[in-house]
């Protein structure tokens, strides 16, 4: 047996106490780490501070603005068939659906209504932007934690997508498709059969992702639990689309919208889980790649013959008012506040995008975490910079 | 819109309970039958109309926040080339404000106006409320307290319209470098773009085949007055 004498225990109080002032005085303003703004984690310029003690983020503070190209400022010098080639670049990886929610504003503005073919196009293409756009993240999620072959999959499928809206808008990135009244151009010869063909292949790479992303035990033990969003900070922060699904709140505009498009028109299922972690993100957003295919299939099937066009003035010009319609888009919700004063452009347009909102919540959702998990948060978060930026 | 009943009892409701939440402060209501509802308060009821949207209209999900410059621009759409100088723009913008602003929805009486938008994800009606930022000191209150997102949104106007947020507790810009002059949504700011080279493409009308292209152009520059 072994008693410590008095000395020996003031000698262990005084060990104890010189380490506590050691780390007291240690203590420094901790250490700041800039993340971006190139990073190939960053996913464009965005550049996170984050204040760390230690291996934990004590603040983390999102800069941006290095590819804020001022298109609210630009809208109000243009007319409102050219704001469409604006707004093409705003998500750039899904570029048609950016133009939809300011084509049904104007739509609204001047009371013209599409004919029902073109609205149900505009759901395809629509649907085929948001598989185009969420595909790359499901592959990309991967190379965030170190996975690298999801992605070389995302790519090659995605390909087939943007053939696909490539022939039928003339452009793979950037389709400036949508007409006020109405679409461009009806479908080319054997698109629809062209399409049913990819609808197969996206299901395929989205069962591809299922067995090597979700059944990964390494991909759960980086996500689960990992950036929590309770569904309540979710509809403060505006979270939108599927990182608000992933918290469990069911809602969707393509189906809780008063939108003129197909959706209401055909079945489909809205995805949602009660996590809001990165899996749940993840999870949320695998399902709507797939839901989105079986969508274009059954608007495939009942597609309307008929024109293409609404009869509008050749001179647009919508009359005085103020119009806010947005909807679903693969990023989130995407909406427009447009003001006019009946001229040939816009008085005012308020871009709504989804990212924005989507991104302002990093500040509250990163404190606290470990380093490594900085980044499978900000990926799972899903933002496109442009989105951001505007 | 097929189908757009011309009374709208639940758009009607929130007017109905803004009204008897705030009084006085509800200053003007617009709705549009079947698609949205318009409200616009003062600036002391600013803050509690979003508490009363959010707690008593259910409407938690914020959309954003952002703001109107009602000044009609002095550089028009920079379609006739000319460079104004500061003082010719300062006369205009002068003019302009003397004659009296055109204010959208629910009116206005100040240049500035602010916007918002909440939603609720349960009802799926939204709101639009407006407030007019007065033009002596360019001050609103922040909405932080009600909605944490609305740090962002507030902070883009600031620096992009120079609307002070009381009780905002960081005012720093967002997408402006620290040191820039001016507020670039302003009316009155130019889109030196414009100044350096003047659009081509303000009139995108091509002549359809078989149509003589004169006529077209003659009613453009006829109506841009």
């Amino acid at each position: 047996m072994n008693t410590l004498t008095e000395r020996q225990k003031l000698a262990y109080i005084a060990g104890q106490a010189a380490e506590a002032r050691i780390n007291v005085e240690l203590e420094t303003e901790g250490m700041t780490l800039n993340i971006g703004p190139q990073h190939p984690a960053t996913h464009g310029t965005l550049r996170v501070v984050a204040k760390l003690d230690g291996e934990q983020v004590v603040s983390a503070n999102p800069v941006m603005g290095y590819m804020h190209r001022g298109y609210e400022k630009l809208t109000e010098v243009r007319t409102y068939p050219q704001v469409t080639t604006l707004v093409n670049r705003i998500d750039w990886l899904g570029s048609f659906a950016n133009e939809v929610p300011f084509i049904l504003a104007a739509e609204q503005l001047m009371e013209v209504e599409a004919p029902p073919r073109a609205q149900w196009i505009r759901t395809i293409l629509f649907e085929l932007s948001r598989i185009a756009n969420v595909a790359l993240f499901l592959g990309d999620m991967g190379v965030q934690l170190g996975a690298i072959t999801p992605v070389f999959y995302a790519f090659r499928d995605r390909e087939y997508v943007l053939n696909l809206i490539e022939s039928a808008t003339g452009g793979r990135f950037h389709p400036n498709f949508d007409r006020i009244g109405g679409i461009k151009d009806d479908l080319p010869k054997g698109w629809i059969e062209e399409t049913r063909g990819v609808m197969v292949k996206v299901r395929r790479f989205c069962d591809e992702l299922e067995e090597l992303i979700l059944g990964n035990p390494i991909f759960a033990a980086r996500t689960r639990g990992v950036g929590v969003i309770p569904g309540e900070t979710a509809l403060h922060y505006g979270l939108s689309g599927a990182n608000l699904r992933a918290s469990g709140v069911d809602w969707d505009l393509r189906r809780d919208g008063a939108s003129p498009l197909a959706w209401n028109q055909v079945d489909w299922k809205v995805w949602t889980h009660p996590d809001g972690d990165s899996f749940a993100r993840y999870w949320v957003r695998l399902q709507e790649t797939r839901e989105a295919s079986y969508i274009v299939e059954k608007l495939l099937d009942g597609l309307p013959s008929g024109p293409i066009m609404a009869k509008v003035p050749r001179i647009i010009k919508v009359p005085q008012g103020e119009a806010w319609v947005s909807t679903e888009n693969p990023l989130g919700e995407m909406g427009y506040y447009v003001v006019s004063k009946g001229d040939l452009g816009p008085f005012r347009v308020k871009i709504r995008s989804a990212s924005f909102n989507n991104i302002s919540i990093v500040p509250w959702v990163l404190k606290g975490v470990y380093v490594p998990d900085i980044i499978t948060i900000l990926a799972s978060l899903y933002f496109i910079l442009g989105d951001i930026d505007r | 819109m097929v189908g757009t009943p011309e009374v709208d009892h639940a758009r009607q409701h929130l007017i109905d309970v803004l009204r008897a939440e705030l009084g006085a402060g509800l200053i003007d209501t617009y709705l549009k039958p079947g698609l949205d509802v318009w409200a616009r308060v003062s600036p002391d009821a600013w803050c509690r109309a979003a508490e009363v949207c959010r707690d008593k209209l259910h409407m938690r999900y914020f959309c954003f926040l952002s703001a109107v410059d009602w000044l009609p621009s002095p550089f028009g759409k920079s379609e006739d080339g000319v460079s104004r100088t500061g003082d010719e723009v300062r006369a205009l913008t002068a003019a302009n404000l003397a004659e009296g602003l055109d204010h959208g929805y629910c009116g206005g009486d100040t240049r500035f106006q602010l916007i918002a938008r909440l939603h609720s994800v349960t009802t799926h009606l939204g709101i639009h409320l407006k407030m007019d930022v007065s033009d002596s000191d360019l001050t609103a209150p922040s909405w932080i307290r009600a909605f944490a997102g609305a740090n962002w949104h507030e902070r883009e106007v600031h620096e992009m319209f120079g609307i002070v947020f009381t009780g905002h507790p960081n005012m720093a810009n967002l997408y402006l470098p620290g040191d820039f002059v001016g507020h670039p949504l302003r009316k009155d700011f130019p889109l030196l773009a414009r100044e350096v080279k003047p659009w081509p493409g303000l009139v995108d009308v091509e002549p359809m085949p078989g149509e003589p292209a004169g006529e077209e152009d003659g009613e453009v520059s006829g109506e841009e007055a």
